[in-house]
């Protein structure tokens, strides 16, 4: 009988250590709340180039992480890129008329949005577009522009 | 053209034995709401491959962790990207190596008991006793077996995952010194939970897998001291083959 409970009591505690680490990965590996965070208004902005973003890409204003990409479609009239941002209910106070640019951490790093605030009065809400924005920079075309201007007809002129 | 003969023959027995495996696992499923019924018989079983692996388990998902931590501490080194450690030893582990190794060790531990115990009951004919009792030796033996192990191997690649990633902070944030709280933010940031969804498909999977070969080989051993050892044997080659190929089907399907 003692047998039988302590047999029952270990079957009990493994069936509990297997859950344990199972909601130990799922909520230290990752980041369930943000993942499944519903909250906070959504925002638009049309981009001509939106190269390398990615869905949940962090919405920065400042510096300060405000809220995160939610989905970026395609405009097939205006063929531009339409990106959906969510962003906290606690930055309520974002001028409409601020611009969005899409910015990339570091040389190489991976591209965020980020927000340059204006100088209305009134501010971004829910379903709201940003006008003014600034696409992608990509490192190529720079580098391309840079060698053109160093072309000997360039170079030529002076 | 004998050559040609062999291979042929060779064929169809492997597409026999998948048949007859396929087949042996309904008339297991179609025996599983009954055998939830009985639910002393399966935690019984349970404890048989689930508590007595989790030593194994544990020990070898520590090491493993603290493998991967200093091997990917090496090279991300080098590129002056140790910050990164924490989200490539938890993708690595959550995804594949937490799954994969804990069905193969499920497969050494608890499979190879699994068979022999079946092999070992048609050898000394309790099975055939069982029949005449008018006892399905099927419900009877092989479903609680089966269950067990299929509730057993998703428990125990969580457990796998969760101490290597212990294992892999110990080497990485204590020993090298990367920072404690870049390891998890850092991890926080790339893994997503469809990563761990991925983690615990394969382990369940993995699980019916594993016990599916196990049953399957011990109740068809045959009834020799020998017939039983080749069931063991066939147990541990058929799950490791079986498992390597199923991983990575199902990573081609969820990437």
């Amino acid at each position: 009988m003692a047998a039988t409970r302590s047999r029952e009591l270990g079957t009990g505690l493994f069936i509990f250590l297997g859950f344990a680490a199972l909601l130990f990965l799922a909520t230290q590996t990752t980041n369930v709340d943000e993942y499944f965070d519903q909250s906070g208004y959504e925002v638009s902005a049309r981009f001509s180039d939106v190269a390398g973003l990615k869905v949940r890409a962090p919405v920065t204003l400042a510096g300060v992480n405000i809220g995160r990409v939610e989905r970026i479609e395609f405009d097939n009239d205006r063929l531009d890129a339409v990106v959906t941002m969510r962003i906290d209910n606690e930055f309520d106070q974002i001028p409409d008329d601020s611009d969005a640019g899409i910015v990339t951490a570091g040389l190489l790093g991976s591209k965020f949005v980020g927000i340059g605030p204006g100088g209305s009065e009134s501010y971004l809400e829910n379903g709201s577009e940003i006008q003014i924005t600034q696409s992608a920079i990509i490192l190529e075309d720079v580098i391309g522009r840079y060698l053109f201007n160093q072309s000997p007809q360039d170079g030529g002129q002076q | 053209m004998n050559f040609l003969h062999t291979a042929l023959e060779q064929l169809l027995g492997r597409l026999r034995k998948l048949g007859a495996v396929t087949l042996f696992f309904g008339e297991i499923l179609v025996r599983c709401p009954a055998g939830l019924k009985r639910p002393r018989l399966v935690s019984a079983q349970i404890y048989a491959s689930g508590v007595l692996s989790l030593v194994i388990i544990m020990v070898s998902g520590f090491f493993v962790g603290m493998v991967i931590g200093l091997q990917a501490y090496d090279s991300l080194s080098r590129l002056r990207q140790e910050d990164i450690l924490g989200a490539g030893v938890a993708l690595t582990l959550l995804k594949e190596l937490g799954p994969v190794v804990t069905a193969l060790l499920f497969a050494g531990r608890a499979g190879t008991s699994l068979a022999s115990e079946i092999g070992l009951m048609g050898a000394t004919e309790q099975l055939s006793a069982m029949e005449i009792m008018a006892v399905d030796p099927l419900q009877r033996v092989v479903v609680p077996r089966f269950l067990g192990g299929a509730i057993a191997v998703p428990l125990l690649a969580a457990v796998f995952s969760a101490i290597g990633i212990l294992g892999a902070y110990f080497i990485g944030v204590v020993v090298m010194g990367v920072d404690g709280g870049e390891f998890w933010s850092q991890m926080q940031e790339y893994v997503d939970p469809e990563d761990i969804w991925e983690g615990v498909w394969k382990s369940v999977v993995f699980g019916i897998a594993a016990s599916l070969i196990a049953v399957y080989e011990g109740y068809h051993a045959p009834p020799t001291a020998e017939g039983v050892g080749m069931a063991t044997t066939r147990t541990v080659v058929t799950t490791s083959i079986i498992v390597l190929i199923l991983d990575y089907l199902i990573t081609a399907f969820l990437l």
